[in-house]
């Protein structure tokens, strides 16, 4: 694939210059470190922080939901790699308002560890901090083992709900059981069409042959389930439906919120193909979409897919998913 | 190898203005630093075509990086006590490297610091025992089993050798010759493994076939103590001679 790149090195450091410039109405790059990326709302004074970060390449997450009645500040780490515990703690700082700050990020070796050694050196500073870890996508462990299951695109809901809690006035620990309520809800599942390329290794690390697809690939081309022949839009999107509801077992009547998004490459027409039959598989088992989201929002590279989120509501995640908010992505 | 014995006498002048005293002062410890960073350097193009195939290619930069930023942060600590300087290089190290590997290194570097606080000099015995405490500090961090295909397989059989060795009584520099050819043959074993935790985890069955890039720079980290002590020893043994 042909890029728009200038030297591997930098790409990081230029993707937030950018970012920073076209949405300086919501964000900052901190101060402090370059790495953070800090809502132009943050912090709020008696008001939980939120925190969350992660590898780069993933975008318009994580950075793209910096913002207000959203995350209040983002710790940036290399292609694919987790920030350092230095960022995360300065994003935490960043997001200090006084009440103490939710961490939310996703399930994976470097983010455990870095941010475990940022809450350590906070701490230091009187500062409080609460996790959540999200643990959405359905294919990376059995249901037995849900704490090694890694997190995908249900973090986006994930910082939704314990964002709009937190701007409700509500305690660390009510954000913190918010979210952790709102990624338990969720289920997600990926499919890969095509591998991406990491800038600086200059090849894919991983193949998908030409006419097959990757069931339950990961958002950094983790291996899925099963690799078999490409089928019909229908028959995918019938598929991921499946995986993630057969995992979810949720009665009939419960209404919830989808998110499909593409890994980087399909065209979102393509998606909502997907999502026209996603949504038609939902209602025949009584399922009531409240809100969907369709777009690019939590993409690997150029990676050809999609994933699927569907995130179970009641009435207090409904009002949370549905209060205002303003950030580059959402 | 000619060359190679070249550079090691580069080393020994250039790295320690003290090099004929028995015992080992901060200052040794930045010029083991210094070593370790050299060493990384040298290694990281290798490392990042290892880390290409199964991680991101970043691996020989962060490790390289990550002990620049611990020289430059140690250097000017000329009466600091080696514990302190562990402590600094642990930190430093972290506030440099993201990924597993700064959080792993740092609690490596923090867990020896520990071991070794209160103390203003080291026995070259008490740099041996710097490879079973790098080993612990990774241990209780990343929590990886031996065989997950991590740095691990590397620091595990390592520190075993290093402390079979040292309770056997073997001279130091000859304790920490043996940790380094452990280290090798786990770096090695990890070619036939198949990534279970960590980054490489991604590819799965994938990571077969590949050495793990982490275990690859902790063989270059624990030859450089090695390297170091036994220039060490060689250098106190003519002083006293």
């Amino acid at each position: 694939m042909q890029r728009f790149l200038n030297n591997p090195d930098n790409l990081v450091d230029e993707t937030v210059a950018g970012f920073v410039k076209a949405h300086r109405d919501l964000v900052h790059i901190s101060p402090e470190n370059p790495r953070v990326v800090v809502s132009n709302f943050a912090p709020r004074a008696g008001r939980v922080g939120i925190v969350t970060g992660g590898g780069s390449g993933h975008e318009p997450a994580f950075i793209g939901y910096t913002g207000r009645n959203l995350v209040d500040a983002v710790a940036v780490g290399e292609i694919f790699s987790s920030p350092t515990a230095k960022s995360f703690a300065d994003a935490i700082k960043a997001a200090d308002g006084g009440a103490g700050v939710a961490v939310l990020y996703g399930n994976y070796a470097g983010d455990n560890m870095n941010v475990k050694m940022a809450a350590r050196m906070v701490a230091k500073e009187g500062i409080e901090v609460a996790t959540v870890v999200a643990n959405d996508d359905v294919c990376s462990a059995p249901p037995s083992e849900r704490d090694r299951r890694r997190g995908v695109a249900g973090e986006i809901f994930m910082w939704k709900i314990g964002g709009a809690k937190a701007a409700t006035g509500a305690t660390l620990s009510e954000v913190q059981a918010a979210a952790q309520k709102a990624i338990d809800a969720c289920r997600s599942v990926g499919v890969g069409l095509g591998p991406c390329t990491l800038p600086a290794v200059g090849h894919p690390n991983f193949q998908i042959e030409p006419g097959t697809m990757e069931v339950g690939i990961g958002h950094h081309g983790e291996p899925g389930t099963r690799v078999e022949s490409l089928r019909t839009a229908n028959e995918v999107a019938d598929d991921m439906l499946k995986i993630v509801m057969d995992d979810h077992a949720l009665p009939a009547g419960t209404e919830v919120a989808v998110l499909v998004s593409g890994l980087g490459a399909t065209p979102v027409n393509e998606l909502y193909v997907l999502y026209d039959r996603i949504e038609t598989g939902l209602a025949a088992m009584g399922m009531k979409v409240h809100k969907a989201f369709v777009g690019n929002y939590f993409t690997s590279l150029e990676m050809v897919g999609a994933t699927l989120t569907v995130m179970a509501l009641d009435d207090d995640l409904k009002a949370l998913l549905d209060m205002d908010c303003a950030s580059p992505a959402l | 190898m000619p060359g190679q014995a070249q550079v090691r006498l580069e080393t020994a002048t250039a790295f320690c203005p003290c090099y004929r005293m028995a015992q080992i002062t901060g200052r040794d410890i930045v010029d083991l630093f210094r070593l370790i960073a050299l060493r990384l350097s040298e290694g990281r193009s290798e490392l990042g075509a290892l880390d290409g195939a199964i991680g991101d290619a970043d691996h020989g930069n962060s490790m390289a990086e990550g002990f620049s930023a611990v020289v430059r942060a140690t250097s000017a600590m000329t009466n600091a006590a080696p514990f302190e300087l562990l402590m600094v290089a642990g930190r430093s190290f972290l506030s440099a490297v993201g990924a597993t590997t700064g959080p792993l290194y740092a609690s490596a570097m923090l867990a020896a610091g520990r071991d070794l606080e209160g103390k203003v000099t080291l026995e070259p015995a008490d740099v041996v025992r710097l490879v079973p405490a790098f080993a612990r500090g990774i241990a209780e961090r990343g929590k990886a089993r031996p065989g997950d295909k991590t740095m691990m397989d590397a620091w595990g059989p390592a520190a075993r050798a290093a402390t079979d060795a040292l309770n056997a009584g073997l001279a130091p520099a000859r304790c920490l010759s043996l940790a380094e050819t452990a280290a090798r043959e786990g770096c090695d074993a990890t070619r036939a493994m198949v990534a279970s935790i960590g980054r490489a985890a991604r590819l799965g069955a994938r990571s077969l076939g590949h050495v793990d890039p982490g275990a690859a720079s902790a063989v270059i980290v624990i030859a450089a103590l090695h390297e170091w002590l036994a220039d060490h020893e060689a250098a106190t043994a003519e002083g006293s001679g």
